[in-house]
């Protein structure tokens, strides 16, 4: 097994592996406080509405956005980092069909493995940093992902020599 | 139909070169439970989505956008009381469309492990009576799972023990317990061949193939993953954040109207929140899709050699997965603007993915069929 492939192999498992270990500590520590949070706060917010109280039903419909803003970004880190994770794999089993030359393969593993583990991170650092940092940090890994999975399609598609 | 009587033909089938080889694929193998029983999971998973797109979603969506009117109707009228029905009536809706939602995306999911463990069956150092029953395992937990979610919300807490959790609930962890144990002792298996110090190569005939058909599937669906990136990356920079904005934004003004006794803001707003929530559910589904069926193809370009169709058959079926792999997400974005015609047209989209994978899972129980009654050789 070429080291790019044992790269993308193992990469592909133990990225899967964190992505399912955050889901749990997620599923079992937070998602349903979050969701508790989500729920009453918008119900609070149009209870606030009917009691003619303007000021609790905007502070509850804020705890409602915040919550929200902080509950999608967790879930999508743990999905794409485990879809992310899955791509690799696949990629991986059938790196040896890509038709470039093994340091190319190494590149292009080491480039899709870095993209898939920065860009959910990026996204997770999001709920606690708004600013630009996390953002770049998704936005490089996303480009990352990009070029590599655009070069797997030519590489898959390119007839191999005969 | 041509396709189904290929082994008589005068032209070898590709399939036929691996038939003398094919060690791993021996009826009730671990291999062929896994890839039979995988696909034929992703099948009953996309034909209940289709079902459930058709059937259910529309009209979920519906209630769930009534039940929110009412409570702004009641915030309207000052009723607390009111308010605080119709949301457990939301939570209730939402609580019957998450759980099919999650019935298709876990048969679905549970589909794409198996296949992938099917994939990676010779690297693991296991007997072959412990692969097959840890397939066995597996597939029991993967149907267990969907069948026991889908039905949670209309077993609910009838004669159950516990007070939060019904016995529909406790079967789905059940099911679940099965798969985890399922897929440790095939972990186990990968790492005792990796830390082995004399594992011997696997020469396994799948990865050695290279046909056209799997060279189609394999970029098509690196192909459609990547264009499913590029979508979900337009989407977070062009529309999430206004999105996110206008969801906040729309509410307050509902509460503000309904607290203000405007009629006529708060029927703006729903009506501008049903538009919301529809953008954001088709570009979601639309970058899931497309992602999902690009996986799927990619998958699927391994297992061509076990397709015991004529070489033109296998090509003109990938290409119908792919087409309907493209077709369905597009005509998901474009319902917001075409409504039921797009809504229609994506679901023969899913039809055409369906018709293919059949199509190639019939090829593989050709094949089986073949193999089991001595090969061609």
């Amino acid at each position: 097994m070429s080291g790019a492939r044992r790269l993308l192999l193992t990469g592909g498992i133990v990225l899967a592996l964190w992505g399912m270990s955050y889901g749990l500590w997620y599923a079992v520590f937070a998602e349903h406080q979050a969701l508790e949070e989500i729920g009453s706060s918008l119900a609070r917010g149009f209870s606030g509405a009917a009691a003619r109280n303007i000021a609790l039903a905007e502070a509850s419909l804020r705890q409602y956005q915040q919550a929200k803003y902080v509950y999608d970004r967790q879930v999508d880190v743990h999905g794409h980092w485990i879809g992310l994770a899955m791509v690799l794999v696949v990629a991986g089993i059938g790196l040896d069909r890509l038709a470039f030359s093994e340091r190319i393969k190494m590149l292009l593993s080491v480039t899709a493995l870095l993209g898939s583990f920065l860009f959910p991170l990026g996204v997770l650092l999001q709920t606690l940093n708004r600013g630009n940092g996390p953002r770049a940090v998704a936005i490089l890994g996303s480009a990352l992902i990009i070029a590599a999975l655009g070069t797997f399609a030519l590489g898959f598609a390119r007839k191999p020599a005969a | 139909m041509e396709s189904m009587s290929s082994s008589q033909g005068a032209m070898p089938l590709e399939s036929d070169t691996v038939f003398v080889q094919s060690q791993t694929f021996a009826p009730l193998s671990a291999r062929r439970l896994l890839l039979l029983g995988g696909m034929g999971l992703i099948l009953v998973g996309m034909i209940f989505g289709d079902i459930f797109a058709v059937f259910v979603l529309h009209q979920n969506a519906a209630r769930v956008g009534a039940s929110l009117a009412a409570a702004s109707h009641a915030a309207l009228g000052g009723d607390s009381a009111a308010v605080v029905k119709n949301f457990q009536n939301v939570g209730s809706f939402l609580e019957n469309r998450g759980t099919k939602v999650d019935t298709h995306v876990h048969i679905i999911a549970f589909g794409y492990v198996a296949l992938m463990l099917a994939l990676l069956v010779p690297w693991m150092t296991l007997s072959a009576t412990t692969k097959k029953r840890l397939a066995w395992l597996l597939l029991c937990g993967a149907g267990l799972l969907p069948l026991c979610v889908f039905l949670i919300h209309y077993v609910g807490l009838a004669y159950s023990p516990l007070q939060a959790i019904g016995w529909a609930s406790i079967f789905a962890d059940l099911g679940g317990l099965l798969v985890i144990v399922a897929l440790a002792g095939f972990l186990y298996g990968l790492v005792k061949r990796f830390l082995s110090a004399e594992r011997a190569p696997v020469e396994d005939e799948l990865l050695a193939g290279s046909s056209a058909t799997g060279r189609s599937l394999l970029a098509g669906g690196s192909f459609l993953v990547l264009l499913g990136f590029l979508h979900g990356t337009y989407y977070a920079a062009v529309d999430l954040y206004r999105h996110e904005a206008l969801d906040y934004a729309i509410l307050s003004q509902i509460s503000v109207g309904a607290a203000g006794e405007n009629t006529t803001a708060v029927e703006s707003a729903l009506a501008a929140y049903g538009r919301l929530q529809g953008d954001k559910a088709v570009n979601i589904a639309a970058h899931a899709h497309i992602i999902e069926f690009g996986l799927l193809a990619m998958l699927l370009a391994y297992f061509q050699p076990y397709v015991n169709l004529r070489a033109a058959w296998k090509q003109r079926w990938a290409v119908v997965l792919l087409l309907g792999s493209v077709l369905l997400p597009v005509c998901v974005l474009l319902e917001l603007n075409y409504g039921l015609v797009a809504g229609g047209l994506a679901d023969i989209a899913g039809l055409l993915v369906i018709v293919a994978m059949l199509a190639m899972w019939i090829g593989i129980l050709r094949y089986t069929g073949k193999l089991d009654a001595g090969g061609a050789t």
